[in-house]
């Protein structure tokens, strides 16, 4: 296990967190000029990076930011799970080359008065994108701070006007062997499936994700659009999402199928509830070395432990 | 063929450096800053993946010996198996400073509580008695039958790392899974030998110290 190297980009092509914002600052200033010029020289100022040319021009902050330090760039797109390409947490960046992210549309369906698909260039519009920058807490005990580029899920989900039905939400990842190799082993039930219920879709937190760290999402971290859901634990937010159903019932989801004592629905970052098989009391921050304590709700316990009153968190893990 | 004893010696003396290759490679990620996001996962996981590779090692060689009719590879047999023990230790070390920080009540809580952390701490510490009885002069303390009793712990002891493995693991068992395949192996064709040395005419006790 993890005997592999790790591949992928040299600590010397990685943009420094301070580059990283000036460029941000220079890209602003270059928005607010306006002018095809202005961004041309952008992308010419900073010739050896290729992704330059396609951030996003004008990110605004966004609410619930935290302020820790961000985690590396290289280790939010190299260190990951993202089973569909392989279950080591290097695997995703090694084999993730192949999915094609254009074109690409999300049919959203269901207990919906408006059910529409997509086009990802008409989602990318469908309201300003802000940076959000959240803590993201895995299962397995590890944890992040990253910078999304996104919108609230809410102006999605209001624009398709959902029935009296609708109680839940479910997200399907893109099912296709072919682009997303380890489709071809049997390790889940593909394709895979999440859900969210109606009040935590809504909430204002929950983020329809179209990048990090101001650029379009790798392939590696969900492109081209993807669900972050910062309370729960990662594997909540769905990937390269394709469509979004809305129903009544409460949807079986993919890890819950897989090993129903293991991971439940809801799966909120709880610290008092472990893992059958080890502790969630704690976790490692990525780029530090002692563990910390984790956060009831990963932290975000006064935005959204309403949604949760009165329900033993126990019971519906 | 029999070999000449000095080149016993080269080959074990090469088999020794070789046996610290992981570590070195460990090494050398570390020092090159080539550990990935999670360098602590990365050393214990990578630890652990040769703990079991050398009691596999280990647990090869009398198969492999009547297999090729090699009697020398007996003579790599311990060191193997105390590479096995360093690198158990290497795993465990990581574990309780690097992984926990030496918060023992917790500790003591995942060694309880956690079926893959009880497993795995149990075959650490059954291997404790087997590192320490490994010398000859232990041989001779012990006499030869007894030790050899004693020594038999280690199967328990490979069926016990590879559960640990096997219950560690999230979804993907593929690697568990090649490490129980691999332990059956060695110990079916153990088994096979043994029926067969039974049916001959061999007298029993000549049959039981073939055994090991």
């Amino acid at each position: 296990m993890l005997i592999r190297r790790p591949t992928g980009i040299k600590p010397s092509e990685i943009t420094s967190q301070s580059l990283y914002r000036g460029r941000r600052e220079f890209i602003r200033a270059a928005a607010v000029l306006g002018t095809a010029g202005g961004l041309a020289a952008a992308s010419l100022l900073t010739p050896r990076d290729a992704r330059s040319a396609t951030k996003f021009a004008d990110l605004k902050k966004g609410p619930f930011n935290t302020d820790e330090p961000l985690t590396a760039f290289e280790s939010i797109t190299t260190y990951n799970n993202y089973y569909e390409f392989g279950t080591d947490k290097e695997d995703p960046s090694a084999n993730a080359g192949k999915l094609k992210t254009r074109p690409w549309t999300v049919k959203v369906e269901g207990e919906v008065k408006k059910p529409r698909t997509f086009d990802i260039e008409d989602l990318l519009k469908l309201a300003p994108l802000e940076e959000r920058i959240y803590r993201m807490r895995c299962v397995e005990g590890w944890s992040m701070v990253i910078p999304w580029v996104g919108y609230p899920l809410s102006d999605l989900i209001k624009r398709v006007e959902p029935t009296g039905n609708a109680k839940f939400l479910e997200f399907y990842t893109l099912l296709d062997p072919e682009q997303m190799p380890g489709q071809k082993q049997p390790i889940l039930d593909w394709p895979y499936v999440e859900g969210l219920r109606m009040d935590e879709a809504m909430h204002p937190l929950t983020l329809l994700s179209v990048g990090l760290y101001g650029r379009p999402l790798p392939n590696q971290n969900g492109a081209p659009v993807r669900m972050v859901v910062p309370w729960k634990y990662g594997f909540k937010s769905a990937k390269s999402i394709v469509r979004i159903r809305f129903t009544s019932q409460q949807p079986k989801v993919s890890w819950e199928l897989s090993a129903p004592n293991e991971y439940g629905f809801y799966s909120n970052v709880n610290p008092t509830v472990d893992h059958p098989r080890w502790s969630q009391a704690k976790e490692r921050r990525i780029g530090e070395f002692r563990k910390r304590e984790t956060l009831m709700f990963n932290g975000y316990g006064d935005q959204v432990a309403g949604l949760y009153a009165g329900m033993d968190l126990k019971k519906f893990f | 063929m029999v070999l000449q004893p000095r080149y016993v010696t080269w080959i074990k003396t090469a088999a020794f450096f070789a046996c610290l290759i992981p570590l070195a490679r460990l090494a050398w990620l570390g020092v090159h800053n080539r550990l990935g996001a999670n360098p602590i996962e990365y050393i214990t996981h990578s630890s652990g993946w040769w703990t079991l590779a050398f009691l596999l090692i280990t647990l090869s060689v009398t198969p492999l010996r009547r297999l090729l009719n090699q009697p020398w590879l007996l003579r790599l047999r311990r060191m193997f198996g105390l590479f096995a023990f360093f690198y158990a230790c290497l795993h465990f070390t990581t574990y309780v400073w690097l992984d926990q920080f030496f918060d023992w009540p917790e500790i003591v809580k995942d060694v309880g509580k956690r079926p893959f952390i009880t497993v795995g701490f149990s075959a650490f510490v059954l291997l404790i008695p087997l590192a320490a009885t490994s010398t000859n002069a232990m041989v001779k303390r012990l006499g030869g039958r007894r030790w050899q009793i004693l020594h038999r712990l280690v199967y328990a002891i490979a069926a016990l790392g590879v559960l640990h493995f096997w219950w560690l693991v999230k979804k993907d068992i593929t690697e568990p899974f090649i490490f129980a395949s691999l332990l059956a192996l060695v110990l079916i064709i153990r088994l096979l030998y043994l029926l067969k040395q039974q049916r001959s005419a061999s007298p029993p006790s000549a049959a039981r110290s073939q055994v090991a």
